[in-house]
């Protein structure tokens, strides 16, 4: 006898997911959720955005990792608060784990969520962190076919950053071959190429982000004024 | 890599929708998985079995039925399997497109042991 059930399997994570939404909406909140390989750069990423912001902005930051709370503390320098999320051999972050940091954090914006993912491109796109916009970092120094192999977490994000762009004259890496890949599979998708040691192209990623967080804020702040 | 938790996630749900059918032994599980889900047959049944080892639900089935990426043409409406990576539309040449399916990872349906009983 068959019974129809039609559930999603990850409904349990979905419905936290969708409750973190809605408080995201209801605190104004712009929830970002960094996606790549391990060692593309999202950490160097996040450090030079943070270095970036003005004192006192409202931003906080949750970080993913197996072990080591080393992210969390290169990235607690810059004086915004931040959460290391230690996963204990979990190989993505979940709606639950974010659901717990996030209140250990006492985060209740208006202003920006980051969320490092722990590295690796199969399993954090699979979990909805509630987040806005899921943003893949690609390196130069990795393949330009990453978005042909990996086509989930590159047709799911919003952004695709090219990080290291400094090494680009040591490396046989063509930029536009990664991105005609990405394309491919998400033809929409925005992309930015950027080194986040020298600073090159981090103006546009900065402007990519204000632009979003006045997207997400705008409508609440219409409605408040 | 993460379909532990997938298997897990399954046998979950499968628990707890066995208990809205109390009395009937649960024979199969039916899952729907896309080819964007991440998901690897293989591994998922490996996994499956690795859980379900030596408890009461050993000899519980897991049937898959593998769903492809489908993309639907933004300029002419057509509805096409994706091959190759590329979402191009292969009726007109389109690069707008919008995903229909391919993302699936769902339980579709529980196969449970008829109840004689239940007839009357």
């Amino acid at each position: 006898m068959r019974e129809t059930v039609e559930k999603k399997v990850l409904n349990e994570n979905d419905r936290l997911a969708a409750e973190l939404r809605q408080r995201y909406r209801d605190q104004n909140i712009l929830c970002v959720n960094f996606i790549s390989s391990p060692g593309s750069g999202k950490t160097a990423l996040l450090e030079r955005t943070l270095a970036s912001f003005a004192k006192g902005r409202p931003v906080a930051i949750l970080t993913g990792d197996l072990q080591t709370d080393n992210d969390a503390r290169r990235l607690a320098k810059f004086g915004f608060p931040v959460r290391q999320i230690v996963t204990g051999g979990t190989c993505h972050l979940d709606a639950r784990m974010v659901d717990r940091h996030l209140n250990e954090l006492g985060f209740h914006g208006p202003g920006l969520l980051l969320v490092e993912n722990v590295g690796n491109l199969v399993c954090p796109s699979s979990y909805d962190l509630g987040e806005a916009a899921k943003i893949v970092l690609l390196s130069v120094t990795e393949g330009e076919d990453k978005p042909l192999k990996y086509p989930g977490i590159f047709h799911r994000s919003s952004l695709m950053i090219l990080t290291k762009i400094d090494l680009l004259p040591h490396v046989d890496f063509n930029p536009e071959l990664a991105f005609e890949n990405a394309r491919k599979i998400h033809p929409d998708m925005e992309y930015i190429a950027l080194s986040s040691r020298t600073g090159e192209g981090f103006d546009k990623w900065l402007r990519w982000l204000d632009a979003l967080q006045q997207k997400i804020q705008q409508p609440a702040a219409a409605i408040n004024s | 890599m993460h379909e532990i938790g997938i298997a897990s996630s399954i046998l979950e749900c499968v628990a707890a929708e066995a208990q809205r059918h109390p009395g009937s032994r649960v024979l199969g599980v039916g899952v729907r998985i896309g080819a964007l889900s991440n998901v690897d047959k293989d591994a998922l049944d490996f996994a499956f079995e690795a859980l379900t080892r030596q408890t009461d639900l050993e000899n519980l089935k897991l049937e898959i039925e593998w769903r492809p990426w489908r993309q639907k043409c933004l300029s002419c409406s057509e509805e096409y399997d994706v091959e190759n990576m590329d979402v191009t539309c292969p009726k007109c040449g389109a690069s707008h497109s919008t995903c229909i399916g391919g993302t699936e990872l769902d339980i579709a349906y529980l196969e449970l042991e008829e109840q004689p009983c239940a007839k009357l």
